[in-house]
């Protein structure tokens, strides 16, 4: 078909971009689905693309001993922020997907064809899910635990769920979708009492630097960490596993500074994440209130002013402080991604128009959303860099989209 | 790559902002509707028709996405001024290559318009009870997928619906 020839994607995609031209303003709400480089963490690589350290890691050569030193300084840093013990137990890799990946894949495919079941929660990112689901190809069962109207995991099914022949727990800390903070200490405790063989996995992406979150203190054996989620770098993410905690490599290659995940070392983009994490960290708490106070009023602000409205998630503490998740009744999602962006507000879409499987969002199925409702859901994410301004720009721009788009809907009865 | 993030032409893109003959019409001679709001996608179609059979003004309302919204505006221009037997023989690939083009994951919203505007069609002669020559007794193409996305919508919506507990 000639509407799939890049020429034509390419040639209507710089028309679309162009549309945009004369913004008064652009306010980027999609760290969800990439991230925006701090200033400073994108000045803390330069130096390493060219200048020190660009060496690989593991030769004998100037270079190469800088950038050793620079990857283990790095690695210690983030040590410190998730509260482990030592390096060793730090692994990075280029994102989450690929440390989720690791955790599901590595601490279980050794026990195929021993009957093994492996749980997750509904409500788990794309590389969570579809890794446990092609598990069961090997043999593995897979039970999900269901989640309630606000996103938190059933506790007692959890409990039922766990036996003997469990091998692997994976539960996100914080739901990446609806910001739902899940009681991972609590669910870490359950399971270990009822087998404590089972090996403890949480996507940790949406938790680290935006809640507290220690290690130690949760007693998880093996958590994802991501650098674009914390206005890092996108491309490097990292998976802590806790020491005697028996993980296996998932891809074979040169072995270097990384056990778990084979090839050259990004030194830049380490130096990056450790930056971004340090500048996430300092201040926390002021961050952290400074977003809630964001988030609440991006999530007042549009409950006051626009009406069939529906908050998707818990509300207050048990909120992650940068997530807003709205649906919008008689309102499609990916029209109104479209309208916010020609007015330099942007966003994602839970709406199954914005998928390629034309489904909605998973998440908001299994917290109980009907169709109609995911269909106009919008996602936001604010970060420590937004500003007041920032959001009262986004509460001007949001009602006049929703308004033209539910003009465009009309009389047809949805929701 | 396999993904694309959605490279509407400039036509969509500018119906999307604009959209022709937009709203629901009081003095409708017939209207259709086609998808299903269950699963989203949601189009509604009024012609006014004279006497000698042609489409004096068409309008619609949509719930769907950009190209959902272009499409169904592109239609309604498209056939006013039109003999019914004329706008009936419009295809949903005419439909697409004047709106310049689709994503292929978005072919469907355009099926789905014609869809609706063939249903209105029928509807018109329905309640007549007249069928002309020219008017299959069978359905056509973008009916049955109008009609195939509706009952698709329902399985999903009831599969999401059961939890997918246990092995
Ligand atoms: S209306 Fe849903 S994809 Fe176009």
């Amino acid at each position: 078909m000639k509407a799939e020839g890049f020429n034509f994607m390419i040639g209507n995609i710089k028309e679309l971009i162009k549309a945009h031209e004369g913004l008064k303003r652009e306010v980027y709400l999609d760290v969800e689905n990439g991230g925006i480089v701090a200033k400073e963490v994108l000045e803390s690589m330069l130096p390493y693309f060219n200048q020190r350290g660009y060496g690989n890691p593991t030769l004998t050569h100037k270079p190469g001993w800088e950038a050793y030193e620079t990857i283990v300084e790095s690695a210690q840093k983030i040590v410190g922020f998730l509260g482990c013990k030592s390096i060793d137990e730090i692994n990075f890799t280029p994102g989450e997907t690929e440390a989720n990946n690791l955790a599901l894949l590595g601490s279980t495919l050794r026990m195929r064809g021993r009957k093994k079941k492996i749980i997750i929660s509904e409500v788990e990112p794309l590389s969570v899910t579809y890794a446990a689901e092609m598990l069961k190809e090997y043999g593995f069962s897979l039970t999900k635990i269901p989640v309630d109207s606000e996103g938190f995991i059933n506790l007692q099914k959890l409990e039922e769920s766990v036996d003997r022949d469990t091998v692997l727990v994976s539960i996100s800390t914080v739901n990446h979708e609806i910001g739902t903070i899940q009681p991972i200490k609590e669910a870490v405790s359950i399971v270990k009492s009822k087998n404590p063989e089972v090996i403890f996995h949480t996507d940790a992406s949406d938790a680290y630097g935006k809640i507290p979150f220690n290690v130690k203190d949760l007693n998880v054996d093996l958590a994802t960490i991501s650098s674009h989620k914390i206005l890092g770098p996108r491309g490097i993410g990292a998976l802590y596993v806790k020491e005697n905690v028996n993980v296996e490599r998932i891809l074979e290659g040169q072995i270097g500074t990384q056990r778990l995940w084979p090839g050259i070392e990004n030194t830049p983009l380490i130096v990056g994440f450790a930056k971004a994490s340090e500048l996430t960290f300092q201040e926390f708490e002021a961050n952290m209130s400074r977003m809630r106070r964001l988030r609440d009023k991006l999530i007042d602000g549009i409950c006051e002013r626009i009406s069939e409205v529906k908050l998707n998630g818990p509300r207050g503490e048990k909120r992650a402080p940068d997530n807003v998740n709205i649906s919008f009744l008689k309102c499609e999602g990916e029209a109104l991604t479209i309208e916010l962006s020609l007015n330099g507000v942007y966003v994602s879409s839970g709406s199954a128009c914005t998928r390629r499987i034309l489904q909605p969002s998973h998440v908001l199925v299994a917290i109980g959303r009907k169709y109609e409702e995911a269909h106009g859901s919008i996602l936001m994410k604010v970060t420590r860099l937004h500003r007041d301004e920032d959001m009262d720009y986004v509460l001007e721009v949001i009602p006049k989209a929703v308004g033209r788009l539910r003009g465009i809907t009309g009389s047809i009865e949805a929701g | 790559m396999s993904r694309a993030p959605m490279p509407y032409s400039q036509k969509i893109l500018e119906l999307f902002r604009n959209p022709k003959n937009l709203g629901r019409m009081d003095d409708a001679t017939v209207s259709a509707v086609a998808g299903n709001p269950a699963c989203g996608d949601m189009i509604t179609f009024y012609l006014k028709v004279t006497e000698d059979e042609v489409i004096e003004k068409a309008t619609f309302e949509s719930y769907g996405c950009a190209a959902n919204i272009a499409t169904s505006s592109m239609l309604t221009e498209k056939v006013k001024g039109m003999k019914l037997e004329d706008a009936w023989k419009i295809s949903w690939k005419n439909l697409v290559d004047e709106v310049g083009g689709l994503p292929t994951v978005k072919f469907h919203c355009g099926v789905l318009a014609i869809g609706a505007l063939r249903r209105a069609i029928r509807a018109y002669y329905k309640d007549r009870q007249a069928a002309p020559e020219w008017l299959p007794g069978e359905l056509t193409f973008e009916e049955k997928q109008a009609l195939e996305e509706e009952e698709l919508a329902k399985v999903l919506s009831k599969r999401m619906k059961t939890t997918e507990d246990g092995v």
